[in-house]
């Protein structure tokens, strides 16, 4: 279980307007200002959930993400996953969890898919046999089998996000973070990596936080939508909630960030 | 022309921007500038009468080597520029109205003097501080002067004629590593960088002071402190013009080859 | 260690893999420090002896240092490209893995194309073995190993504090290079031909004269026998800048990227 309470964290940011003049000055002197990127944020998931986490761009959903896998600390606020406070007991704490970064590779990029594999089987010092289980598992659904000899350089978008995402499940983790997992990608790989979430789910129970600018990803795979804006949870409810009797998730989504201002 | 120039000054503000860059360079400038005259100071002391320079015209050769390092380093060579050859973005370029070459040579001249402005100042204030003879001597003569100032930009010219050589020949090699590395290595030798042209062996040095290398920052610094004078002095600005000129000349030339590859074979 | 291991043979496979491109920085590398060395043949052409130093000691201290530079910048090139590793997002990566960020990030580059330097330190070393007439005993034998050993380390210490660094800014850190850069070009002869100041400096500040400038005297038959644990002091060096490597991550995790 998933819970976060109260959470609020503000940066410093450096502050350079245009033009020559201004540069100059810069070099004399520098302004800062804050920003609030997460403002008492508090909600609970549960074990086995899927949730939809999303809002306009800097709006705090990466912050979020980063104080949930325990890389960034908070100004305030508590948050427990597991029993365990995440940048406390980093480590422990991530040996639970699994993430893909969709525009960043885990896959080092040279080598066959397989060899990040096994390097990763070090790294999370995963018992043979659970290796193997998952490995012939994962292949099996992801279609794999064709691709874990090939370098990662060499596959296509698509080919690769099925690799990053079993990367991400060898350890079985349970929780899952999916940052933007079908950014860029043809319609069948879309269909495919949200099919195999959804039985992933099922199957194993894992918890899924999605964050994403895709719409239909939302409807196809969360019940639950947790909106942000601003730094602050703007609405914790369902698909139906944002879509307010629009027919367009995307026109609805954009009604409401116009109503609110974010 | 005007294009070139509003080029030229786009650039000239993003490099002053990098100020804090600027005052790790200045304070790095200093460091090499001190070691490297301890090391000559040792040199003189085991002996003084092998010394081709004097001692004072060696400090000062090194202080102006720091202070204005950024217009004469090959490996101030753009990665942009070769990385916009190698994945193909040149073709952006080559949409817009104007000449690779002029608006590279503009973007390098560009580079090179907004840094060197920001950090020569320091340098050689902090380096005429230094006592003597290991700080910055004043130049020998006000002609001596006037000619430095001359030969140095013909010398910044000469070096950024040759980078673009460099830049150019990388339309025609499958990896730019090689060529780059080997440019920047001789560059940095054969201009006296390691050690000025004078502490070469004589017979080296008399083939090396012909070569283009030579034209770039050996001759200025060598004038101000009037080791560079009279018939050598005319022979060696001779050259800097001759090899700005054939350098020019050879990058144009080959740069039109290099455009025309791009056009048939489309990048 | 096994793990790192793992890192190794992943690095070596990757480096395979663009064979001529790894060839070219090879040369590369060898040539510039061949322009050093160059300068101080040239030097050595023209005055013979430099504070009682010949050339061939020169050479022997040379060989060591480039040694012991380039064998921690192929294993630490993690570190001296950690600005990179940070501004690609990469280290949020290894944060999110179970295992000690050092090792990974480590692990993240191993750079083999300095075997080019390494080559030409070793040829460098073995001529002033020849040249400098040193009659090689036992301890003598320890003391370039220790040298090597703890050479090796400071480096690595040095760019430690680099990649710590880089927590911190992203932009001013070229002076770093007075430190790594600086070391090795000056390095190459004894730190004693650079005065007083700058000696006391390398024995205090940061060790080098410990695993440079003492057991060197040592080989030369100048020093005493102890001079040859001296390089100790570069192993003890990392644990400021191990310190310091904390307090970088604890500030990442306050502020983020």
């Amino acid at each position: 279980m998933i819970e976060m309470s109260h959470v609020s964290k503000t940066y410093k940011v450096f502050k350079r307007d245009a033009g020559a003049v201004s540069a100059l000055k810069s070099i004399f002197h520098r302004e800062y200002e804050q920003v609030h990127a997460l403002r008492d944020v508090s909600f609970t998931i549960q074990d086995g959930e899927m949730v939809g986490y999303i809002g306009p761009n800097g709006a705090g959903k990466s912050s979020t993400i980063k104080i949930l896998s325990g890389i960034l600390t908070p100004d305030e606020g508590t948050c427990i996953i597991n029993g365990l406070n995440p940048w406390k007991d980093r480590i422990r704490h991530v040996k639970e969890i699994g993430v893909v970064f969709g525009q960043r590779s885990q896959l080092w990029w040279d080598v066959p898919v397989i060899d990040s594999y096994e390097l990763l089987r070090d790294i999370y010092r995963i018992p043979q046999v659970t290796y193997q289980q998952n490995k012939e598992e994962l292949t099996e659904l992801l279609s794999l089998e064709e691709l874990l000899k090939t370098p990662a350089r060499q596959l296509s978008l698509g080919q690769r996000m099925r690799c990053e995402i079993a990367a991400s499940l060898l350890h079985s983790p349970k929780i899952l973070f999916l940052d933007e997992p079908t950014i860029g990608l043809d319609a069948v790989s879309k269909l495919a990596v949200r099919d195999f979430i959804l039985k992933h789910n099922k199957t194993h129970k894992t918890t899924v936080i999605l964050t994403t600018h895709d719409m239909q990803d939302i409807e196809a795979l969360t019940e639950r939508i947790i909106l942000i804006g601003k730094g602050r949870i703007l609405l914790d409810g369902t698909a139906e909630d944002i879509k307010d009797g629009n027919e367009n998730m995307d026109e609805a989504l954009a009604a409401l960030y116009r109503k609110l201002e974010i | 022309m005007r294009k070139y120039v509003s080029f030229f000054k786009l650039r000239f503000v993003m490099g002053l921007q990098y100020r804090s860059a600027a005052l790790a360079g200045i304070a790095t400038q200093i460091f090499w500038g001190m070691m490297e005259i301890l090391m000559f100071r040792a040199f003189y002391e085991a002996d003084a009468a092998a010394f081709p320079m004097t001692l004072q015209a060696t400090c000062s050769y090194v202080w102006m080597q720091q202070a204005f390092l950024t217009l004469f380093m090959a490996w101030m060579m753009e990665g942009e520029i070769f990385e916009a050859i190698v994945n193909g973005n040149i073709s952006y370029e080559l949409c817009r109205p104007i000449d690779i070459y002029d608006m590279w040579f503009a973007r390098s001249m560009a580079n090179r003097f907004s840094k060197a402005l920001l950090r020569c100042v320091p340098v050689l204030l902090i380096s005429v501080l230094v006592r003597e003879p290991y700080g910055m001597a004043a130049p020998v003569s006000a002609q001596a002067f006037f000619l430095f100032w001359i030969t140095l930009f013909l010398g910044a010219f000469v070096t950024i004629a040759f980078c673009m050589l460099v830049y150019i020949c990388c339309f025609f090699t499958v990896s730019s590593v090689g060529v780059r590395m080997v440019a920047v290595s001789v560059v940095e030798f054969f201009q006296g960088g390691v050690i000025p042209i004078p502490f070469f062996p004589e017979k080296i040095r008399e083939i090396v002071e012909l070569l283009p290398f030579a034209a770039m920052q050996n001759v200025s610094f060598r004038v101000y402190s009037g080791d560079l004078a009279g018939k050598a002095l005319e022979k060696a600005v001779f050259l800097q013009v001759f090899w700005l000129i054939v350098l020019i000349a050879a990058g144009k030339g080959l740069n039109r080859i290099a455009m025309k590859k791009i056009v048939v074979q489309g990048g | 260690m096994v793990l790192y291991i793992h890192y190794f043979k992943i690095q070596f496979k990757s480096a395979m893999q663009y064979k001529g491109s790894f060839v070219l920085t090879c040369i590369g590398q060898f040539l510039v420090s061949f322009n050093v060395f160059l300068g101080v043949y040239f030097m050595f052409r023209r005055f013979h002896t430099v504070n009682g130093y010949t050339y061939g000691d020169i050479l022997l201290c040379f060989g060591i240092t480039l040694m012991e530079f380039s064998l921690a910048e192929a294993f630490a090139r993690g570190f001296d490209s950690f600005s990179s590793i940070l501004s690609n997002g990469m280290f949020d990566r290894i944060m999110v893995r179970p295992r000690n960020e050092i090792l990974q990030v480590l692990g993240q580059k191993i750079e083999f194309t300095r075997i080019g330097r390494m080559l030409q330190a070793v040829v460098m070393f073995l001529y002033g073995v020849g040249k400098s007439g040193v009659e090689w005993d036992a301890p003598k034998v320890f003391a370039v190993i220790f040298m090597l050993l703890g050479g090796t380390a400071l480096f690595s210490g040095i760019f430690l504090i680099y990649a710590a660094l880089c927590f911190f800014t992203t932009e001013s850190l070229e002076f770093m290079n007075i430190l790594t850069h600086g070391a090795r070009e000056y390095g190459k002869y004894p730190v004693n031909i650079y005065g007083k100041k700058v000696l006391s400096l390398c024995t205090f500040m940061i060790p080098y004269a410990l695993v440079q400038y003492y057991p060197l005297l040592y080989l030369l038959d100048r020093g005493n026998l102890w001079y040859i644990f001296l390089p100790a002091g570069g192993f003890l060096f990392l644990v400021p800048c191990y310190g310091l490597w904390r307090l970088g991550i604890s500030r990442y995790k306050s502020i983020g990227s």
